[in-house]
């Protein structure tokens, strides 16, 4: 899985392997300047005896150099960075955008059965937790490396002794680390669990704000909240603080080492086999040796917590997509509205049967009403028809074609649906009618929107047709929402029609004006209407009758009534309580 | 930001100790190079090997005491942050509740969530990174400073120089990047809001085959997102090598100063080497601000951005404690109400008026986008009207404290929603104090008993959340029954029949005739056949109340009743 993850990485990163190649380069120069600026430095010291001993020209050439060295180190420095910034940002921009590819072509059946809040969360936390890893990586963990190298090599070359010692105390502090990391892994366990039940309750709460205030339920929830808060407190600051003794401690051993190397240099340079500009460069060196082991370790609990981002992100995008259009499949045209199902078997899980040797026909313009109580699957045809989930076996033809071996598009474009759960795009009015047909002019957005009697409130709205929608906005009711989807299919006007429960929300004498214009709409149309009320679809040319996501009574309104079976069991309960109410 | 900190007040121990065992752990930081210079200039130059020996122990005696007092700051580090969040988040939690109806619909859910949850989290992470490292840093530069002033004045005014320098660079730069960042959390925002809506728009938008298009504007966000974060990157990544730069100049400076003092005979070769290392000990310090300011620029942005939140005034308020003076005869009465919702909006209600007597059942019909909802939402004050006055039990709404207004009054919303736990806790959000046989009561007469039966547990009976595992005609008769055991003086009805059939809706409506002392009842619907027994009919037109009175009275003087009447019943008979 790990290894599966690191090739992932890999593969993304192979676009820019320049850029990389080049950052490297880079690092290893700028650092190697960066370390042989103090051995400069100390053998500037070191023509800095005493009064009367000082070679002010061997110095002045020495600082000279250091300088020059400097100033292109900063330089290179700045240049790594912003190159390192670079690859990281753009690895994350192709990631994000292959996640959002993938979102658009995933069968539905993932985004119905998963969590939204889950997928939100990988494509942009678990990229941007990635991100910071990434970038961390590259800015320290190879400059960490070659500085750690370059400093023994430089150690090595003033002095073997005194670097032997330092190489054998250095394991320590790595060791200290490690067992900390071990030990505090745990702590940070609890506290993201503890955190996770947090922003659940936060979610939950705030999403459903308005009841909790209906109920006056505040000082209950805030009784609720800060339970969950003192444990994430409590977990917190154990987390933090024995995460926090990692640098300490390591920092402590490091200073030992200090000390050894000050033990062990001052006897070096006493005995002649050191001088105290290179004692002062060692001392130097010790401190900045010791550096890139903290963060290093720092570094790879940073990438660990990147890899695991990324292997929630690359689950995602090597889901199944859904399949893609067949080779040979065209582009459908012309529809006049014939459908036809043939032996048509699906279910949504394998060990629950539901649709089996469905067969149904339609010629053009017939009205479909597909009717049975709440929950009995009555979208599930309207997820066949659309090819939102796929069957598993038999066929759909429409206007005689496979509909497997049309596009999905030239499908999809010759219905058009309303829902009963109604969907704004974030933007203006205008722009949510058009969502079908985007060159749609003013007078046609207009029509569409009086033909649907929408045009009554928007023209009411702060700025009409251009008032802008946000998420969750108050400003439109359910009803309004409705009328807004029909509108928008007023104005695409496709072959063939799906209303499911188009009109739930929208009252009654509304309705009727709409399915005035409905009607009209519907002449010549092939359209499948899912319907709660009995009394609207009793022309309808045949009519389904579902239970438990079977279709069980198949007939126009006479047939089924004189069949006296469910169909006529639904109407007369509804009928008799109209009536006696 | 500013403002989020007088949180700390309760840590206030923690917020002093912490640093200033830092400051401590500085200072025994500081004293090395002065050892180490001992160490050249007395031991190494008089070859005295225990002096040597003792100054190496001292250096080790300092790293331990360095190491005691880095442990117990990081501990006060971490407590007065972990504090500090926990605080935040209480008053925030607590603030949002606060925040009226009318604030919520113009925030937005998700970033009050971003807020609650990511942004605090940021705020704790910046603060305990400043009180560990802030304070300490620039200790230590100080610090540094001040010792090589000790060792030599002259030489020590480099340091003087350059500190002020660093000081201008690392300010210009976070000044320059806090702006910044602010956008790239705007535009990941946006990234955000576009991926969300193709997940609940999914259908949708595959309807319409807006696919590509969709691909199209993310990509469009994404590239806006990657141009601003490598634009802040470029800019901070200029920190570590602007302060490398400097730093070396300083040294070579240092070492050149150093060099003519001492041709002078005015420091020693050991002084030389203890300048030195401060200044290297202020070029460690200063790589360590660099990358943590990073950081707190961007937990400074957070902080803002609870700040704003926090800073809106809930519209409305309880204004006073005690329960006003009260009349028994008039339940609800509306004078001359109108109320708009945005400022450029049309009216939503307008110059409403009627009132309501103690026990009457009320229905309430028009068409969508009436103000049927936004009538009935006046009454427990969930917004305030534009104009107008609202009384119940003939005292003003707003004279009420809010609770004692609210508990009058028990309302089953338009949308179903349940919370994770059990029935029996959800039902007991409409009186924490009901017995178990309430509970079953209320269920009962909610027609929802068989939900009890169909479930082992009975009342301990788990509900998602959401109630994603009960269905739509089950959680509208469980949020009925929730508002059925408060025993509410009024009971609100706001279209929360739609999802019960006919049959269930009528023995729902006898049930609610039973209840004694006999409650106002407010029924809003669309429907003619859920209102049509009430006393009296309101029914509104376009915010308008065009006509009140009983189903007979109503059918015979208002055309819009009739035209409504018409459309549900005519068809039946057809």
């Amino acid at each position: 899985m790990k290894n599966k993850t690191l090739s992932d990485i890999f593969s993304y990163l192979r676009k820019y392997r320049v850029l990389i190649a080049i950052s490297f380069l880079i690092a290893l120069i700028s650092v190697i300047g960066t370390l042989y600026i103090p051995v400069l430095a100390g053998e500037a010291i070191d023509c800095i005896i005493a009064p009367g001993k000082v070679d002010f020209s061997t110095i002045s050439g020495l600082l000279m150099t250091a300088g020059i060295l400097a100033g292109a180190c900063a330089l290179l420095q700045w240049l790594m960075n912003y190159i390192n910034n670079r690859i990281t940002y753009r690895v994350v921009r192709d990631i994000r955008n292959d996640a959002f590819r993938k979102l658009e072509i995933l069968p539905l059946k993932f985004i119905d059965s998963h969590a939204h809040g889950d997928i939100l969360s990988r494509i942009i936390a678990d990229v941007d937790q990635f991100s910071d890893g990434l970038l961390l990586g590259f800015t320290q963990l190879f400059t960490g490396i070659v500085t750690i190298l370059g400093t023994l090599f430089f150690m090595f070359r003033i002095n073997l002794w005194i670097t032997l010692a330092v190489v054998v105390l250095t394991p320590i502090s790595l060791f200290v680390a490690r067992f900390i990391a071990t030990h505090t892994y745990e702590m940070f366990h609890l506290q993201s669990t503890t955190r996770g039940e947090q922003t659940a309750l936060i979610e939950e709460m705030i999403t459903n704000q308005k009841v909790v205030q209906a109920f006056s339920q505040e000082q209950k929830t805030t009784k609720q909240f800060d339970e969950i808060n003192q444990r994430l407190q409590k977990s917190s600051l154990r987390a933090i603080f024995y995460s926090s003794i990692t640098n300490p401690s390591t920092r402590f051993v490091n200073s030992l080492v200090y000390a050894v190397v000050a033990l062990t240099g001052a006897f070096s340079v006493i005995s002649g086999r050191l001088t105290v500009g290179g004692l002062s460069c060692f001392l130097n060196y010790a401190n900045q040796y010791t550096k890139p082991f903290n963060e290093i370790s720092g570094v790879i609990t940073e990438l660990q917590n990147a890899f695991a981002c990324a292997a929630r992100i690359f689950e995602l995008i090597d889901e199944p997509a859904q399949a893609p259009d067949a080779a040979d499949a065209t582009v459908l045209t012309g529809v006049d509205g014939d459908v036809c199902m043939e032996h048509v078997y699906f279910s949504y899980t394998p060990d629950k049967k539901l649709i089996e040797d469905f067969n149904l026909s339609v010629l053009p313009g017939q009205k479909i009403a597909i009717v049975g109580p709440t929950g009995c699957g009555k979208t599930t045809l309207i997820n066949l028809l659309m090819r939102f989930y796929d069957i598993n076996s038999g066929k759909i033809c429409v206007e005689q074609k496979d509909i497997q071996k049309i596009t999905r598009k030239s499908l999809r474009q010759s219905y058009g649906m309303v829902l009963q759960e109604t969907w704004m795009k974030p933007g203006t009015v205008r722009e949510n009618i058009a969502i079908g047909k985007s060159d749609a002019t003013e007078e046609e957005i207009i029509a569409a929107a009086k033909a649907s009697h929408a045009h009554g409130f928007i023209k009411r709205l702060p700025q009409g047709y251009d008032t802008i929608l946000t998420e969750n906005d108050g400003m439109l009711s359910q009803g309004e929402k409705q009328l807004l989807c029909i509108a928008r299919i007023m104005l695409c006007l496709p072959p063939m029609l799906i209303l499911d429960e188009a009109t739930s929300s929208i009252d009654t004498r509304t309705e009727l004006k709409i399915q005035d214009a409905f009607s009209r709409l519907m002449q010549g149309r092939t359209s499948f209407i899912v319907a709660h009320r009995l009394s609207t679809i009793q022309d309808a040319d045949i009519i389904l009758v579902m239970k438990d996501g079977n279709i069980i009574e198949q007939g126009n309104h006479r047939e089924l009534l004189l069949q006296k079976g469910f169909y006529y069991q639904l109407y007369q309960s509804q009928f008799e309580t109209e009536q006696n109410s | 930001m500013k403002k989020l900190l007088i949180y700390l007040k309760d840590y206030r121990k923690e917020t002093i100790l912490g640093p200033l065992f830092k400051l401590l752990e500085a200072s025994f930081e500081l004293l090395v190079p002065l050892v180490v210079a001992s160490i050249i200039d007395n031991g190494i130059a008089k070859a005295d090997n225990t002096h040597v020996i003792r100054m190496c122990l001292l250096l080790g005696l300092l790293a331990a005491i360095g190491l005691v007092s880095a442990l117990t700051a990081q501990y006060f580090a971490a407590k007065a942050s972990v504090g500090l969040a926990t605080r935040i988040r209480h008053t925030l939690f607590c603030h949002i509740q606060s925040l009226s109806f009318s604030e919520l619909d113009s925030i937005g859910t998700s970033t009050l969530i971003t807020r609650m949850t990511s942004d605090i989290n940021q705020v704790q992470t910046g603060v305990n990174l400043t009180l560990r490292l802030l304070l300490r840093s620039p200790l230590v530069v100080f610090g540094a400073m001040i010792m090589a002033f000790t060792v030599d004045v002259r030489a020590a005014l480099i340091f003087a120089v350059v500190i002020p320098i660093l000081a201008v660079v690392v300010f210009l730069i976070m000044l320059a990047s806090i702006p910044l960042y602010k956008k790239v959390q705007a535009h990941l925002d946006s990234v955000l809001g576009i991926t969300r809506e193709n997940l609940t728009g999914n259908r949708v938008i595959r309807a319409f085959c807006k696919e590509e298009e969709e691909i199209q504007s993310f990509t469009q966000k994404n590239e806006a997102l990657t141009g601003i974060q490598e634009f802040v990157g470029k800019i901070s990544a200029l920190m570590n090598p602007l302060t490398f730069v400097i730093l070396n100049v300083a040294i070579i400076a240092l070492i050149h100063t150093g060099a003519i003092r001492v041709e002078a005979g005015l420091l020693t070769q050991g002084a030389v080497v203890a300048l030195y290392n401060y200044m290297s000990q202020i070029l460690v310090e200063l790589v360590k601000i660099a990358n943590l300011i990073i950081n707190i620029t961007k937990s400074i942005a957070c902080g803002n951005r609870i700040q704003t939140l926090l800073e809106i005034q809930p519209s409305i308020t309880s204004v006073s404690a005690s329960i006003p003076q009260t009349t028994d005869e008039i339940a609800v009465e509306f004078q001359n109400v109108s109320l708009k919702y945005h400022k450029t909006a049309d009216d939503s209600l307008s110059n409403i008026s009627f009132r309501v007597k103690k026990g009457e059942t009320i229905g309430i019909i028009g068409g969508t986008g009436s103000g049927k909802s936004s009538l009935v939402n006046l009454i427990p004050r969930f917004y305030e009207a534009t104009e107008g006055t609202i009384l119940v039990n003939g005292a003003d709404v707003r004279t009420y404290p809010l609770e004692a207004l609210r508990k009058k009054i028990a309302i089953v919303p338009q949308k179903a929603v349940l919370f994770k736990g059990t029935i029996r806790e959800n039902l007991l959000w409409g009186n924490e104090n009901a017995t178990d046989e309430e509970l079953i009561a209320a269920l009962t007469m909610a027609q929802g008993a068989d939900i009890l039966t169909k479930k082992e547990e009975g009342l301990d009976s788990k509900i998602e959340q959401g109630g994603k595992n009960l269905s739509g005609g089950q959680r509208q008769r469980m949020t009925i029954a929730r508002a059925l055991v408060r025993k509410a003086e009024i009971l609100i009805l706001d279209d929360s029949a739609s999802a019960l059939d006919y049959a269930t809706e009528a023995a729902l409506r006898q049930a609610l005739k039973s209840i004694t002392p006999e409650p106002t009842v407010i029924i809003v619907s669309q429907r003619t056949a859920s209102i049509m027994h009430a006393d009296r009919i309101f029914v509104l037109e376009d915010g308008v109340l065009v006509g009140a009175g009983t189903h007979k009275e109503l059918l015979d003087s208002c055309e819009i009743y009739q035209e409504i009447y018409d459309s549900q019943f005519r068809k039946e008979e057809e």
